[in-house]
């Protein structure tokens, strides 16, 4: 195998890498959303790419989410590839009807005719001390909607491999990226790569053990994997990638080989992504588990503000650890 | 406000055949209404069924303003405006009985029409939920420098929507070729506009520096002349119009809605069935101008009615979709 050039790139680098390498190779692509050119979003992820691009593609809104994410299903349907960006997961909420109503039901709706290439970037993810309205993790509520897509990248390396397909995805896709990991540093090749939806990634392998996590959940994952390795239990960490398609051979393989499953995500436990994943489990490989599959989400609380409350609300390494331990009965 | 005018350069043949096309139009609709109330009567057709008898002036009259590339969003009651923009009645009629020949290949229905062919980016039953595709399909035209217009119908009932009013504030800052037609029927389903819309319609428009006009949408050559005038401008770089046609819809809200006395008064619809009818207004300035003899105009209507008899007889012998195809068309 040749020798393939890699770089370290911060999550927020390749996200950036992968927009610029897909507007440079298809005059269709841009982006619009609130403060995406000069001020190259809050988070910093798109500096530098109206220097590059210009107004006309990378392009600032007023704060009109509905607005501008109608406007992007309309410009998807007639030849252009738009990428909206929705500063906060929180704010899906206000546009609902564009991508439920409209950019999902298009396709069907037509009988073929139209189509929605569309990707909406959007982040997740609670331990900001943000509050209730800028720390949700709502994508257990697009993941329910035929029609969508639904990206959950963990790593640099797949934040810009899954942004690429879904960019030239003819689809609209929704993108999620934990705002708590745009500084999280990792290994990118140089060269062109896509990684296909519906594949998980085995970001650790394992015996006793399987932990199912997306996202900001990869890390707690494997944290809670090297705490339990010190006392003998060897846990497999899977990432899906993309809640649909959803890749649940590897899933229910899994957990066959390990014979225990904790499916981790940061949005609300309830009726969420980890009740889908379960199920999967649960079904697939019933008769070779040891325990049931055990869900591990957010509390069923508004994200309050207070440090201590807003901690206590979220799966961490050690909730996780304790209860991969507990269901493999060690103490 | 401006209720009328003639294209000074074109002379009577030209103008003429353009009116009488008008004319054809207008009685494509109404006779494709009045068979959609037919089958939909008869338990033929299943779901919901909007009629548009009334408002014909609205949509041909800017229909024929357009290029057939031009783009379209529709409504619920959007019949008549896929039909204006080009679509034809058998499709439309094996679509409202859900075979598999129609325009979405049964999938869509009544209230979801769509027809690239023909620049229509479908019907939309979410009220004035078009408004950003239509405006988005705006913005691909200008940035792909094609010259096309969108057009977005949507219902007076829309003017409650939050979603108009941010593409219309779009539309202005980016100077989008894209035209607002707002029909004012005069009813939000069950209810009179004047008890749902604070202030006037056309204040709204100006708010954003949008240019706005209102015009009788009873008769088709104010409608096609300020929908010229729009598409005109919106053509040649100059962004949004906003156009407010003031019409009457004679039946229901949708058929079934039939005792109507609780929101308005029978004499009310008598009225505007005998003063104001679309078809009538245009056949009697056509009779009294010379530009069209009764005969030629009888002779029109009995060929749409050929055409629209020979379109349900296509949906109707046409199969429903296998149900293995129910699964088809979710992703791209």
């Amino acid at each position: 195998m040749p020798e393939v050039a890699v770089r370290e790139l911060t999550m927020a680098e390749a996200v950036r890498e992968a927009l610029s390498e897909e507007m440079r190779r298809d005059p269709t692509v841009f982006i619009m959303g609130e403060d995406v050119a000069e001020a190259g979003t809050p988070f910093k992820v798109l500096s530098g790419m109206v220097e590059e691009f210009g107004k006309s593609r990378v392009i600032d809104t007023p704060i009109s989410e509905p607005g501008f994410t109608g406007i992007g299903v309309g410009a998807a349907m007639t030849g252009l590839r738009p990428v909206v960006d929705i500063m906060f997961g929180d704010f899906l909420t206000l546009v609902m009807d564009q991508l439920v109503n409209q950019a999902a039901k298009v396709h069907y709706m037509s009988g073929g005719a139209w189509k929605v290439p569309m990707v909406l970037r959007t982040t997740l993810g609670a331990s900001r001390r943000s509050a209730a309205q800028h720390s949700q993790s709502l994508q257990a509520w697009l993941s329910h909607v035929p029609g969508l897509k639904v990206v959950l990248p963990s790593t640099p390396y797949d934040a810009k491999g899954l942004l690429k397909t879904a960019i030239r995805d003819d689809n609209p896709v929704i993108f999620f990226e934990d705002k708590m990991m745009f500084r999280l540093k990792g290994p990118v090749p140089v060269e062109d790569y896509t990684i296909p939806f519906g594949v998980a990634d085995i970001k650790r392998e394992g015996e006793d053990i399987t932990l199912v996590a997306t996202s900001s959940m990869v890390q707690v994952a494997l944290g809670a994997a090297k705490l339990l390795e010190e006392i003998g239990i060897s846990a497999e960490v899977v990432d899906p990638r993309t809640t649909w398609p959803l890749d649940e051979k590897t899933l229910i393989e899994s957990a066959k080989k390990t014979s225990r499953a904790i499916v981790i995500d940061e949005g609300y436990e309830r009726y969420g992504v980890t009740a889908e994943i379960a199920s999967v489990i649960a079904t697939g490989a019933f008769y070779d588990l040891d325990a049931p599959v055990k869900r591990i989400g957010a509390m069923h609380v508004p994200i309050p503000f207070s440090p201590p409350l807003e901690d206590a609300t979220i799966p961490t390494d050690k909730t996780v650890f304790e209860a991969a331990r507990a269901m493999c009965k060690r103490s | 406000m401006k209720t009328e005018s003639k294209p000074a350069e074109a002379g009577a043949g030209a103008s003429s055949e353009k009116w009488l096309r008008m004319y054809r139009g207008m009685q494509m609709i109404r006779l494709f209404e009045e068979q959609v109330n037919e089958l939909y009567t008869r338990a033929v057709m299943p779901g919901l069924a909007h009629l548009y008898i009334g408002e014909e002036a609205v949509a041909v009259g800017i229909c024929d303003a357009l290029n057939r590339d031009d783009y379209i969003t529709s409504t619920h009651r959007g019949h008549g405006h896929c039909l204006a923009k080009g679509a034809s009645p058998d499709r439309m009629f094996a679509e409202l009985l859900g075979k598999e020949a129609g325009y979405c290949r049964g999938k869509g229905g009544s209230m979801h029409i769509a027809d690239p062919a023909s620049g229509n980016l479908g019907a939309n039953a979410i009220v004035g939920g078009s408004a950003g595709i239509a405006t988005g399909a705006a913005f691909s035209a200008k940035h792909r420098g094609t010259k096309q217009v969108a057009v977005c119908f949507f219902g007076e009932g829309a003017l409650g929507q939050g979603l108009l009013y941010e593409v219309m504030n779009l539309a202005r800052l980016w100077n989008l070729p894209v035209i607002y037609v707002c029909e004012n029927n005069m009813y939000n389903e069950y209810t009179h506009f004047s008890e749902t819309t604070a202030g006037e319609v056309l204040a709204r428009p100006a708010a954003f520096g949008i240019p706005a006009e209102s015009v009788d949408g009873q008769d088709v050559r104010a409608v096609n002349a300020a929908a010229s005038h729009m598409v005109e401008q919106a053509r040649a770089g100059n962004g949004p119009g906003f156009l407010l046609c003031n019409t009457y819809r004679y039946h229901g809200h949708h058929v079934g809605d039939v005792s109507r006395d609780y929101y308005r008064a029978k004499q009310e619809e008598q009225k505007w069935r005998a003063e104001r009818d679309p078809i009538k207004v245009l056949s009697e300035w056509l009779l009294g101008e010379k530009l069209a003899a009764q005969a030629q105009l009888d002779e029109i209507q009995a060929k749409a009615k050929s055409e629209i008899d020979a379109a349900v007889a296509f949906a109707l012998a046409a199969p429903y979709p296998g149900v293995d195809q129910v699964g088809e068309d979710v992703y791209a």
